[in-house]
């Protein structure tokens, strides 16, 4: 018990600071939620592999860290990290339109983003200035999806609060080019924590495509503890990309929680390839009937990476779709969990639940779990799911050799080939490209990565 | 060029090929042909490489070097080519990519330049002129989808592009509609110059109405068990391979290396 509270000291700790030094005057209900969320955390404990949920996935590196917070408030860019961010600004080339949104180490960077938007009802701006504009959607959606009553990581973060982004977009209104949210972590003496948090509201029949990037300088050592909450209105399309290309010595838990009306269409395309041990939780609740989601997801570990998924479909009322594919790539002694649960709730009749993983294996070394779970507590339900894990096919590896390849070569081409199908799925074509470079020389194959020829 | 003694080849502790001796020299067209499970793609797989074949007895020389001490990409690289008869579908991969990434490696073991894209695809474009292959399927993956006669032209276009010394052509031929087939014959017949060998590993001698070897073999219990001119394949057409067994061991066609 006195070390569980040891291991939350640190945080409630930068609540007391961040409540005396730091916070503006804010509104009550912002304040009453942290209130809330910081008593949830001091009753909660953070997991460990004893938690079903997180058996395979240690976070004993993290709970033991002392990390900082970090208080100061000007989100000066270290000139070190500039390359840091020209890279990320390489991940959208010629992003003409693309409205970018970058917070550094917490903070809103309003010279290295395109803000605030403000049109035709089209909101996109840092959480700490839309609390203060009271942005009435915030109040309304802020912290009601993202479950801190069970999650401590959510908890803290909820009570700690800060920054981040929100994206409204007004009922029929259509966002054509993509906007782009990048959280970086920057290096500093000390470990450090930063606690991003996003929040996203589509209107009635609206659309739009949300970018989420996580980026830390090469040697951060931070902990980036995301909660991001999606919130889609009846008939609304939202495709979010969340694109976790945090540093060596990054941990990264985060929590995605996507809240779907009637007939809405959510497509999630997750790309983690980073920190040395990630957990990522994407929880999607069909709320409204016909609701469609699509889960893509590419992992990537190397080394002694550790990389964790857990995806939960909530089908609560009739006529729900869900499709999901995540594919994983493990070289090393790199390790991946992946668990995957649908539920379907009873009345939730012609639900239809598709889910796939698979898992490629490059050295002896590497190791995965995978696991579905099911839940279904509906007759009139299609469900399907499968798991597997394999390593490079032999006569794949002969032909591709017998053409004049060498073995590395061949092998690059081939994993390339593996993660393919997810990375063609991705409709930005500057995106796609940039995805598959980063995919390769994650793979530090020397095989330079090109889709075409 | 190529020089086959007492070869002997087990696969899962089966002893497939029992002393196959074999020689070819360049400009030569070499048909070797025998029935279904004879083990003529056992042969074809071991001269290319493959690791799932154990050579137990004999040798393979390749202008004048151990073919069997080298690695398939080094064999590739010698100018040693081997069509599958059964291409390999490799999802994700687009084929124009698969081959430029192939024919580059090889120009860079020959000292040659590599091909940018724009060069390559002239090559790619032209080639695939040659072998009448819709210009779409250069960017869809790696025989993924494609029909039996299209994954043959794959590999005729494939051998077309990395211009070989040597190419084995493993049932190259075997069903194919009458138009593949004349587009596959086309391909090997332009494919003849006095500076390459071509291997036609086949047990229909349909093929050889278009194409014509200077030597044909019948491979059979493991061995070469005669070996004759073109007229040879006709003979066998109208007989089958039952009667070959009675004539016992035959000398091979060509003797002495190249
Ligand atoms: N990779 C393999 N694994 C196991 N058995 C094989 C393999 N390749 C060939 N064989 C066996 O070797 C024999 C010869 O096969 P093959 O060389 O394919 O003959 P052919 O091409 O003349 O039809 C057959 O009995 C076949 O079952
Ligand atoms: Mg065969």
């Amino acid at each position: 018990m006195l070390q569980v509270a040891r291991e939350k000291e640190q945080f409630l700790s930068a609540y007391e600071a961040l409540q005396r030094n730091v916070l503006p005057p804010e509104p009550a209900w912002l304040r009453e939620t942290r209130q809330r969320a910081l008593t949830r955390f001091e009753d909660l404990h953070f997991p460990t592999t004893r938690d079903e949920d997180w058996k395979y996935t240690s976070v004993a590196p993290i709970v033991e860290t002392p990390f900082q917070p970090i208080l100061d408030g000007a989100p000066d860019l270290p000139e070190a990290d500039a390359a840091r961010l020209t890279r990320v600004r390489a991940l959208a080339p010629d992003a003409r339109g693309w409205t970018q949104l970058v917070i550094v180490d917490g903070r809103v960077a309003p010279n290295l983003s395109s803000l605030p938007v403000r049109r035709d009802g089209l909101v996109v701006a840092g959480l700490s200035e839309a609390v203060q504009t009271q942005e009435a959607a915030v109040e309304s959606h802020l912290a009601r999806y993202a479950r801190y009553e069970t999650n401590a990581f959510t908890a803290i973060n909820t009570a700690l609060i800060r920054d981040g982004a929100v994206v409204y977009v007004p009922d029929g209104y259509i966002v054509e080019e993509p906007i782009h949210v990048v959280f970086i972590a920057t290096s500093r003496e000390a470990p450090t924590v930063v606690h991003p948090r996003t929040l996203v509201i589509t209107g009635t029949g609206s659309q739009a495509v949300v970018i989420e990037t996580y980026v830390s300088a090469q040697d951060a050592h931070v902990f980036s503890n995301a909660v991001t909450e999606l919130v889609l209105g009846d008939g609304s399309v939202l495709s979010h990309y969340r694109l976790m290309l945090e540093g060596p010595s990054a941990y990264h838990v985060a929590t995605t929680q996507v809240h779907q009306a009637c007939d809405s269409a959510y497509t999630s395309y997750s790309i983690a390839m980073g920190a040395r041990l990630a957990r990522n939780d994407l929880n999607v609740l069909l709320d409204g009937e016909g609701a469609d989601c699509t889960l893509n997801g590419l992992y990537v570990a190397t080394g002694t990476q550790h990389v964790d998924h857990h995806t939960s479909i909530d089908h609560a009322v009739p006529h729900g779709t869900s499709r999901q594919l995540y594919k994983g790539v493990l070289d090393g002694r790199g390790r991946a969990v992946f668990n995957g649960m649908i539920r379907v709730r009873p009345g939730a009749q012609k639900s239809d639940a598709h889910q796939i993983n698979r898992n490629l294996l490059l050295s002896e070394q590497a190791i995965v779990d995978t696991k579905p779970q099911l839940e279904i507590l509906a007759d009139d339900v299609r469900c399907t799911h499968g798991a597997a894990i394999g390593q490079l096919d032999d006569d794949m590896l002969f032909y591709a050799r017998s053409r004049g390849m060498g073995e590395q070569t061949a092998r690059g081409l081939l994993t390339y080939g593996f993660a393919a199908e997810l990375i063609e799925r991705i409709a930005i074509q500057t995106l796609r490209e940039r995805l598959a470079q980063l995919l390769m020389s994650a793979l530090r194959t020397g095989w330079e990565a090109k889709v075409r020829p | 060029m190529l020089e086959i003694r007492n070869l002997h080849v087990r696969v899962d502790r089966q002893e497939i090929l029992k002393g196959v001796d074999l020689s070819v020299k360049p400009g030569e067209v070499h048909a070797v042909m025998g029935p279904n499970g004879s083990g003529k793609s056992t042969l074809a797989q071991v001269l290319a490489g493959h690791p799932a074949y154990t050579v137990t007895e004999g040798k393979v020389l390749f202008e004048g070097r151990n073919l069997l001490e080298m690695p398939p990409e080094a064999r590739a690289r010698e100018g040693v080519f081997l069509a599958f008869q059964y291409p390999v579908e490799i999802p994700g991969v687009a084929n124009a990519y698969f081959l430029k990434a192939g024919l580059n490696e090889i120009r860079a073991h020959r000292g040659l330049p590599e091909l940018d894209a724009i060069e390559f695809l002239q090559l790619l474009r032209e080639r695939m002129r040659f072998v009448e292959m819709d210009q779409a399927m250069a960017n869809r993956p790696v025989n993924e989808g494609f029909s039996g006669g299209e994954k043959k032209r794959n590999e005729i276009l494939q051998m077309a592009i990395l211009e070989p010394r040597l190419a084995i052509l493993d049932e190259t031929d075997s069903g194919l509609d009458i138009d593949a087939l004349r587009v596959v014959a086309n391909g090997i017949n332009t494919m003849r110059h006095p500076e390459r060998a071509m291997l036609l590993v086949t047990h229909y001698q349909r093929v050889l109405n278009y194409v014509t070897p200077d030597y044909v073999h019948v491979l059979l219990g493991g061995r070469i068990a005669l070996s004759g001119g073109k007229g040879l394949a006709l003979e066998l057409e109208a007989k089958g391979y039952d009667w070959v067994k009675d004539e016992g061991p035959v000398p091979v066609a060509a003797e002495g290396g190249s």
